[in-house]
């Protein structure tokens, strides 16, 4: 929190939850917004000049891994929420894949306890649906909730068994229709050995596949067993073509499921993995052009409802292996924005009200992350993100976050934070952390 | 071109008295049809047939792995024993030298010759190896950077000398 | 020609017949006395073998040396890559030995390409996981040149676990470049299905195909793979896709019986068939050294800055 107030003079305020696209003031005090208009009174407040900048809600992740317990020479919670403030992110959810694994309250309090003093973004920790991630049993969700859970997801894993899943579901609705089971989709007996999407790139390639059929099955599982429990589901990282129109047409038909896809199935093809580049291995596999066509307009539509980075960070050398001994995952904390921005927006494809949207308020409503998200208007907390839609600039390490396994390293993107703001305190100005 | 390859035959008859163990070892690419139509020659003067070899010295340069590509490489065929017997080795340009160090470098690999000879049919000077043909169909002053190609008739259509003088 | 020689799409028709052609005079130095030219001499090649394969590294082991070049051979076992040590550390080690060519075999498709990020010498692909095999199939090429005069309109078979062989792929690759006639033969599951890409056809139904023949190529079947069940017994595929004497006999007179080794005999092959004078096996092997020999000289043998006349 700053000593005076922070006047924000002349940005394009963009606030997708009431609909705002003005450029206007936006004067903070404490903890909270205090005002937003043109030509707002703002004595003893630091002016900050934000012409040609956007301000947006501070964006929200649903997805993220922080890797702290257990693989601490991967990344950090402080790593990595520093790498979520210098993405523009005021809130991430840190998936249970930790060791040991979030599946009871006390990883998650032991979490949430780190980043609070770190103070750089606030961590939302996601729960595991089965203990230990097994798959086989379910875990203590009602003490997790009790800790301030939302969203339970053995990520990482698919939940195999659908009577697990199932269980899941229809157990969950005891904590009211907040909480909700996310499912990472991809059959475990078909993607067994896998390397990549198994197409005429993994033929040539001589990779092992995953095919899209593995994507299509769990989720069509899932949006089955959603609908006859009428529990909350949400279907991480979706991939395929095939997925995206089982989503559509479930949700036109009521069902309570909401879905996320990453920026870099946004961006890239299986074309994209003829150098074997280890960077762009990720479980789901990136898919073909079609697929990704499908995602954007997915996005584009309100199918997928949110931008989620499934940023996951591999030490070095683990990267640095042959293709098939290499871990799965790219980073993404730092580039989602700009990402998002240069192939999506820029083109055309997704408007900039609905980009924003898909990382702002959308993650926020699903991960019940009360205070983020917008809206950004007198009394909210401020928790916020000035950037600049254009400015270009080439990926390369070193990066914030302590790993370096980025799928753009070495690209140009356009878009860059200049500031981030917690509940009124600067984690990010003038583009340096400031904490 | 025919008569100096005619002297030249008269001549290894000569030194070698009546070429009773002469064999001829073209050069690689024109240093074959060069000998062979010494071979013929020989046998019209003086009946004897002489058996005919051809020698691909690229493996043995010097210049390997220095030029943009990998030197070329052409057939060899030495299809008898060249141990005890006199070669000649015959080539259409002696220049810098080098190429015929290769050929007499390829020809120890191959057997244990009791003489190597040489029979060139332009010598151009720029020696820059103590190498010295036994036996020139003509000597053709010419600056280093000059270029001087030999063209057969097997091979190009046309018997001719060639020299391309620098700018 | 490129640098490295990583797959089959790394050389042009022009570039094929260059290597073959090439090979030939390196075949006769292999019936020379002294069957060993001074072409690579002062030349460090390293034989960096991280899968198994005693008969390849013995291949480029003697082409190596046949061209004088000094060989060092960096296998699995027993050295720092079984106590750990990453690809990456293995080749900046080699690099600082001052590698001019590194022939490397892996498990892993792609490390060949990984491992000219890290060091500077020529890179040649012995075998990458399922990937590509590309000096096989070049002596391949040769043999069959050899034997028929020609490799344009040759049609060929290849039969087996298309899917898992990087001798398939080269080999698919280099027929095409070539303009040969290419015919994948096995069960479905075991065929790509996005084969056809490749600018092959095809066919689940070998008795069909071996009539119209040049050459029968038939690949390794690893029992290991049963456990993911692609097909359902050894028996089974013997039967159906197997090379057994019935089939040779419906093979042409004058074609050829290829197999790119170890065989299998009694799976792929039925073992009196690999003895028969149309099965060329052991001089698919003897013609590996001259290829190895022809493309190491193209690769090393170029690459400089100056020009020297003679």
């Amino acid at each position: 929190m700053a000593e005076r107030p922070i006047l924000f003079a002349g940005a394009r305020v963009i606030d997708p939850v009431s609909g705002r696209d003005e450029f206007t003031d936006v004067l903070v005090a404490g903890e909270t917004i205090e005002a937003v208009g043109a030509g707002v009174a703002a004595e003893g407040a630091e002016s900050i000049d934000a012409t040609g900048l956007i301000l947006a809600p501070g964006l929200v992740d649903l997805h993220t891994h922080l890797r702290e317990p257990g693989f601490e020479h991967k990344e950090t919670i402080e790593s990595g929420t520093r790498a979520a403030a210098a993405g523009g992110f005021t809130a991430v959810a840190s998936m249970a894949n930790t060791h040991p694994a979030t599946d009871h309250a006390g990883v998650v309090a032991e979490i949430r306890d780190k980043a609070a003093a770190a103070g750089l973004c606030d961590v939302l920790p996601v729960g595991a649906i089965t203990k230990g991630l097994a798959g086989e049993s379910i875990a203590e969700l009602g003490e997790m909730v009790e800790a301030g859970v939302r969203v339970f997801s053995d990520d990482g894993h698919c939940v195999p068994s659908a009577r697990v899943l199932r269980n899941a579901l229809i157990y969950a609705k005891a904590f009211g229709g907040e909480v909700v089971i996310a499912d990472h989709c991809e059959d475990p007996s078909l993607v067994e050995g896998g390397q990549m999407h198994e197409g005429a790139n993994s033929y040539t390639l001589g990779l092992a596949g995953r095919p899209a059929e593995a994507e299509e099955l769990v989720v069509a599982r899932d949006l089955a067993l959603a609908r006859a429990t009428g529990g909350r589901l949400h279907i991480c990282h979706v991939t395929s073509a095939r997925a995206v129109e089982l989503i559509r047409r479930a949700k036109a038909e009521g069902i309570r499921v909401t879905a996320e896809v990453t920026p870099h199935h946004l961006v890239f093809t299986d074309d994209d993995l003829v150098t074997y580049d280890t960077n762009l291995k990720v479980n789901p596999p990136i898919r073909t052009s079609e697929d990704r066509d499908a995602l954007r307009e997915g996005v584009a539509d309100g199918t997928i409802d949110a931008i989620a980075t499934d940023h996951a960070p591999h030490a070095v050398e683990e990267k640095e292996a042959e293709f098939d001994r290499s871990p799965p995952g790219t980073i993404g904390l730092e580039t989602a924005l700009a990402a998002v921005l240069t192939h999506l927006v820029r083109p055309g494809t997704v408007s900039l009200g609905r980009a924003l949207e898909a990382m702002t308020v959308a993650p926020a409503r699903i991960l019940g992350a009360s205070g983020h998200g917008g809206p950004i208007e007198a009394g909210a907390p401020a928790n916020l993100v000035v950037f600049h839609p254009e400015e270009g600039w080439v990926v390369e390490a070193p990066f914030v976050s302590k790993a370096r396994n980025s799928a753009f390293l070495g690209r140009e993107l356009a878009g860059r934070v200049r500031h981030t703001m917690l509940r009124g305190t600067f984690t990010v100005a003038d583009g340096k952390a400031a904490r | 071109m025919r008569r100096a390859l005619t002297r030249i035959a008269h001549e290894i008859i000569e030194r070698d008295k009546g070429a009773t163990d002469v064999v001829l070892v073209g050069i690689a690419n024109r240093g074959d049809h060069l000998a062979r139509r010494l071979a013929t020659e020989i046998q019209r003067i003086e009946g004897t047939e002489i058996r005919v070899g051809v020698l691909d010295i690229t493996f043995y340069r010097d210049d390997i792995g220095l030029k943009a590509e990998a030197p070329e490489v052409h057939e060899t065929r030495i299809p008898f024993d060249i141990s005890g017997t006199t070669v000649v080795l015959v080539d259409d340009v002696l220049f810098t030298g080098r190429t015929i160090r290769a050929a007499m470098d390829a020809l120890m690999d191959l057997g244990r010759p009791r003489r190597i000879q040489l029979a060139v049919l332009v010598d151009r000077g720029h020696r820059e190896l103590p190498i010295r043909a036994d036996f020139v169909g003509k000597n053709v002053p010419t600056r280093r950077a000059d270029d001087v190609r030999v063209l057969v008739t097997e091979l190009d259509g046309d018997d001719a000398v060639v020299v391309e003088e620098a700018p | 020609m490129n640098k490295h020689l990583l797959s089959m799409h790394d050389v042009s028709a022009d570039d094929v017949v260059r290597i073959l052609d090439t090979a030939e005079s390196f075949r006769e130095v292999g019936t020379r006395v002294i069957k060993k030219v001074p072409a690579l001499r002062g030349r460090t090649v390293v034989n960096f073998f991280l899968e198994n394969s005693t008969r390849t590294r013995i291949s480029f082991e003697l082409a190596a040396k046949r061209l004088s070049a000094d060989v060092i051979n960096f296998s699995a076992s027993g050295t720092s890559v079984a106590k750990g040590e990453s690809l990456k550390d293995s080749a900046l080690t080699l690099q600082a030995m001052g590698a001019d060519a590194i022939v490397i075999r892996h498990s892993s498709s792609g490390s060949p390409l990984q491992l000219t990020r890290w060091v500077q010498g020529h890179v040649l692909n012995a075998g990458d996981g399922t990937h590509e095999h590309p000096t096989q199939a070049l002596l391949d090429l040769y043999t069959m040149r050899e034997k028929l005069g020609r490799l344009e309109g040759l049609r060929v078979a290849i039969v087996g676990d298309v899917l898992h062989s990087r001798v398939a792929r080269s080999l698919s690759f280099g027929l095409v470049k070539m303009g040969a006639e290419v015919t994948l033969i096995g069960p479905p599951t075991l065929i790509p299905p996005d084969a056809p890409q490749w600018g092959v056809n095809v066919s689940y139904d070998i008795d069909s195909v071996v009539p119209k023949l040049d050459v029968c190529y038939m690949l390794r079947v690893q029992k290991e793979r049963q456990r993911l069940e692609f097909f359902p017994s050894v028996r089974e595929y013997n039967r159906i896709f197997g090379l057994t004497s019935a089939r040779a006999a419906m093979l042409p007179e004058e074609a050829l019986i290829m197999h790119p080794g170890p065989m299998n005999r009694g799976v792929e092959i039925d073992s009196d068939v690999a003895d028969l004078p149309q099965a060329v096996i052991e001089e698919q092997v003897t013609n590996g050294i001259a290829v190895r020999m022809s493309l190491l000289y193209l690769l090393l043998g170029g690459g400089g800055a100056g020009a020297l006349d003679g």
